[in-house]
């Protein structure tokens, strides 16, 4: 497996996404999530972007002033490309929000994942073209009934 | 009922609240509305609601009510229901509820959905949180869609045939076919994601392994064409063109290679070009390259190309970038005791690392320092590891602290220099070391005879400096107490002999006893300490005064030593010259490694102790002794003679018997001690991270031998040195009966020529069951202190199958190592 778990939260410790690609319980899932906001909000400025954390490495990225990426990694994955990881899919964001920011994220939480969905599954990447994942992504939206239309059609 | 808010409204509502009640009052509110609405079966707004539901959810508030909505959405013909609806199920879904189960039917049919996105999300969802039970109900469809043409489909099929296969490895099977021409793709989604099948499918099964090798050729092809290809926009990154898929590649070219002549070969060219060609400035290259090396390491590379990687490591080390120096040093960790010497090329590199701002890089760069200490560098590797020990957070301290230890006793090129980079290691991080130093320290110090007058001073003034770190002081206590004399004489020859009087001395470690620094464990070798200058000291009322005075004590340890030391002031007092008298040399117990090597650079230092050379050795068996008690708490067993028991009764006369034919005077004298192994890097970083490192290692010295092997009795001897007397060889022999019935009364005996001595111990039983289901254990000491050939010989009684059976066996084939 290449990615145990994605996380994206801000300076102040929310929470703005969670893609988990192992089954975890409820209770594991919060201890991962604070656990890495301590670690990671804990880390000075100009670290490296790689920790140990029990069996797994952890890459972090800062981006922007407040948001944070961190994703679990296992011990004979390449964090050098996860770093690239993270970096393709803020450039996935960005050219779907065109300039996106952390607002972007918090109020279209669901695009976030749709678009997350399109590039990596089961904790592997899925796509790699960037013009790929812009054009399904597109289609799928166009099949987005408006809501004109959603309230025009005959409920089941 | 009015409208549902919308999301978006919803969470700017909720994040104008200023406090967490505020919130939590606005959520609850907002739950009660969703759920009346759920409760009304409203299909219009049931998307809406999911949504917000799901917001609240990642604000960290309970949202499994909405489960079964999430069900009705993804039923639902809607394509936004449908997308909210398989959102909602991997969120708030997983598969130990087993509401997840009534998805499988949805999810089936929308594998079969007119609408691609629709297939897509359904594949989507069955790969992220598909239960076994669910993964062997549709894993046929995965398989078909595996097969489409649909390069959309056919990547999300192939991710989800991962899935499919880490849930139910047993399925693996039925993707096999589909694989057949997913290599032919030109989509690279298609690609990347048949890649990562390959790779898990090869990872899980040996036979799919060597199924798959066949591939090779095709990879190096794709892959030579990522390379060369011109720029293609789609998939560029920084000038390189599908990096992913590069990587990927490698990963799997890995697995491919490793162990296999044929393969490695076949990829010995692309490697080489990856390895020269590839852009070095971003990044991205880096990813790249850090594969490479990776599994050039792996395979069975041709040393020229293996050189080429660690070289690249090297200069990994120089880079600007953070990252790649940590990356570098830990794939050199990795490799350190395969390419040992190539790495060792760049240890300068590594030691300025050491330097480093960043904890992350520090941590590996010790201990990949560790690993490259060996002979020749060792002084030079010590004085860096010493300036880091210096000066490095408290959490690197006692991991350094033993490393340095491990290290020095290896490679100490000197005595003196070991013992002044132990009391280094004892003043600068003397509370972080563990506490099996204190004994080892101890045990290093009584076997450097000459350095004892050197060591005592040295220990003395580094006690009058400071008494605040536990270990020094214990180990200056102790050697204060028995080379007290030697001290006060002024014999030092290594340096400025310092002058010392009686009361001197006795006031530091009285100091010791009432300061508040001091642990008890330190105040017991601060009293015992004085107690033996008694005998080597002439102030000997002072000592007595000090001894009585903590008779009372509070600590109940120390009371006990002070009244057994004052009883032996008093009534044994004709006992107490013997009983103080300096420790003789003690054997090491139990060590990491071989504690006799030191390899000389240079100096010649007369080697004192290190003529008998017994093999790593086990626990010592002994019993407690009296003596040892009042002497001190100290692990390490000094060498007594074990006065070996004499001959049970059973095996009376008759031995006498059997001693017939032995012949008395032995063979000739037996060959020189067997030499000593050189000493190999050990493995140091099993030790280093979370293990203790003074582990014990198996008496793997002397190899067992079969005894006696007739009518279906085998007899199996195993041995071991008893400890602390290496004249005496512990045999424990090993009885089995390989017949169909049971071997009952069964009795032992053993007889050996008069120059030696032999003790039997009781066997574990007198049944040895049948059909080697179980073995009779019975320990035999023999003490030969002549060093004479071992021969014995063995008489076996038993009843089998209702007769009685005896025989007799002379035992001729021990291993020289048993008796030398």
């Amino acid at each position: 497996m290449f990615m145990r778990f994605l996380l994206l939260f801000s300076r102040q410790g929310k929470l703005r996404l969670q893609k988990w690609f192992t089954p975890l319980t409820d209770r594991e899932k919060k201890k991962v999530i604070r656990d890495m906001m301590m670690l990671v909000l804990a880390r000075p400025a100009r670290s490296c972007n790689f920790l140990q954390w029990r069996d797994l490495k952890i890459v972090y990225k800062r981006w922007y002033a407040s948001l944070y990426f961190c994703a679990g990694l296992e011990d004979h994955d390449n964090e050098l490309l996860a770093l690239e990881v993270l970096h393709r899919y803020v450039e996935l964001l960005d050219k779907y929000f065109g300039n996106v920011c952390e607002l972007d994220i918090i109020f279209n939480f669901e695009k976030a994942y749709f678009i997350l969905d399109e590039f990596l599954m089961e904790g592997e990447i899925l796509e790699t073209s960037k013009v790929a994942v812009g054009v399904s992504l597109e289609e799928a939206d166009t099949l987005q009934e408006t809501m004109e239309e959603y309230m025009s059609k005959p409920a089941y | 009922m009015p409208a549902p808010i919308r999301l978006r409204e919803l969470i700017r509502t909720i994040r104008t609240a200023r406090t967490q009640a505020e919130e939590r009052e606005m959520i609850q509110k907002e739950c009660a509305a969703i759920r009346s609405s759920f409760r009304e079966e409203d299909n219009t707004y049931r998307c809406r609601n999911v949504a917000k539901l799901l917001y609240m959810h990642m604000l960290g508030y309970p949202a499994h009510f909405g489960q079964l909505e999430c069900l009705k959405l993804i039923a639902s013909q809607k394509f936004t229901d449908k997308r909210i609806g398989y959102l909602g199920a991997m969120l708030l879904l997983d598969e130990r509820q087993d509401v997840h189960l009534l998805m499988t039917n949805c999810i089936k049919n929308d594998l079969n959905h007119s609408t691609q996105y629709v297939q897509g999300l359904a594949l989507c969802t069955l790969g992220c949180m598909g239960s076994s039970e669910m993964c062997r109900d549709l894993a046929g469809e995965v398989e078909k869609l595996l097969k489409t043409s649909n390069s959309y489909l056919r990547k999300k099929a192939a991710l989800c045939a991962v899935h499919v296969i880490r849930k139910v490895p047993e399925l693996m099977e039925m993707f096999l076919p589909a694989t057949k021409n997913l290599l032919s793709e030109k989509n690279h989604g298609v690609l990347h994601t048949s890649v990562v099948l390959l790779t898990e499918m090869c990872e899980r099964s040996p036979d799919m392994l060597a199924h798959f090798r066949k591939l090779v050729p095709q990879l190096v092809r794709i892959l030579k064409n990522l390379i060369m290809s011109g720029y293609s926009p789609e998939h560029d990154v920084s000038g390189i063109s599908d990096p992913f898929l590069q990587v990927r590649i490698l990963r799997l070219l890995r697995i491919l290679g490793k162990g296999d002549d044929d393969s490695s070969e076949a990829m010995n060219d692309i490697l080489a070009q990856v390895a020269t060609n590839t852009e070095t400035s971003k990044n991205v290259g880096n990813a790249i390259l850090y594969e490479t090396v990776l599994t050039i390491m792996d395979i069975k590379s041709e040393s020229g190309l293996r050189v080429l990687a660690i070289n690249i490591l090297g200069r990994f080390l120089l880079n600007n970038d953070k990252n790649i120096r940590y990356v570098a040093l830990t794939s050199l960790l990795k490799t350190v005791q395969t390419d040992h010497n190539a790495v060792q090329r760049h240890r300068s590199t590594i030691v300025d690392c050491l330097k480093d701002l960043d904890v992350s890089i520090k941590r590996r760069a010790m201990e990949l320092s560790f690993a490259l200490v060996n002979g020749n560098n060792i002084r030079g590797m010590m004085k860096e590891l010493l300036y880091f020990l210096d000066s490095c957070d408290p959490e690197f301290k006692a991991d350094c602290a033993s490393g340095v230890f491990l290290a020095a006793e290896k490679y100490a090129p000197s005595k003196r220099w070991h013992i002044d980079t132990i009391m280094r290691v004892l003043t600068t991080a003397g509370s972080y070391v563990r506490d099996d130093s204190v004994p080892n320290l101890i045990q290093l110090i009584t076997n450097s005879v000459e350095m004892h007058a050197y060591t005592v001073q040295r220990l003395y003034k580094a006690l009058l400096d400071d008494i605040s770190q536990q270990p020094l002081v214990q180990v200056a206590s102790w050697c204060i107490g028995e080379y007290g004399d030697l001290l006060v004489s002024g014999q030092c020859e290594e340096e400025e002999p310092i002058q010392v009087t009686e009361d001197e001395v006795l006031d530091v470690l009285e100091g010791l006893l009432v300061s508040n620094l001091s642990t008890p464990v330190t105040r017991g070798y601060a009293l015992t300490a004085i107690m033996k200058l008694s005998t080597r000291f002439t102030s000997v009322n002072r000592i007595k005064k000090v001894v009585s005075i903590y008779g009372s004590s509070i600590d109940v340890e120390l009371q006990q030593r002070a009244v057994e030391y004052n009883a032996l002031f008093k009534k044994y007092d004709h006992m107490r010259p013997a009983l103080l008298e300096r420790m003789p040399i003690m054997e090491k117990t139990a060590s990491n490694g071989p504690t006799e090597i030191v390899q000389t650079n240079g100096e010649t230092e007369p080697s004192v102790v290190e003529a008998k050379h017994p093999p790593p050795v086990t626990q010592p068996t002994n019993q407690a002794n009296d003596l040892l008690d009042l002497l001190g708490g100290n692990d390490v067993v000094p060498v007594i003679q074990n006065t070996v028991s004499t001959k049970p009764a059973s095996a009376g006369g008759e031995l006498l018997d059997l001693l017939g034919d032995l012949s008395l005077s032995g063979g000739t004298s037996p060959a020189p001690a067997p030499s000593v192994p050189t000493s190999q890097p050990s493995f140091f970083l099993d030790g280093l991270t979370s293990q203790p490192l003074f582990n014990d290692i198996a008496a793997a010295g002397i190899p067992p031998m079969t005894a006696y092997n007739k009518n279906g009795l085998k007899i199996d001897f195993t041995f071991e040195r008893a400890n602390p007397n290496p004249n005496i060889a512990v045999i424990t022999i090993h009885a089995s009966n390989s017949t169909e019935a049971d071997m009952t009364d069964f009795v032992f005996q053993a007889a050996v020529p008069k120059t030696f001595q032999l003790q039997l111990l009781s066997p574990s039983s007198n049944v040895v069951p049948a059909l080697n289901q179980g073995t009779v254990t019975q320990v035999i000491r023999v003490l030969n202190p002549q060093k004479q050939q071992l021969r014995m010989r063995i008489k076996l009684t038993y009843t089998h199958k209702g007769s009685a059976v005896q025989d007799l066996a002379e035992v001729n084939n021990f291993p020289p190592q048993s008796w030398q």
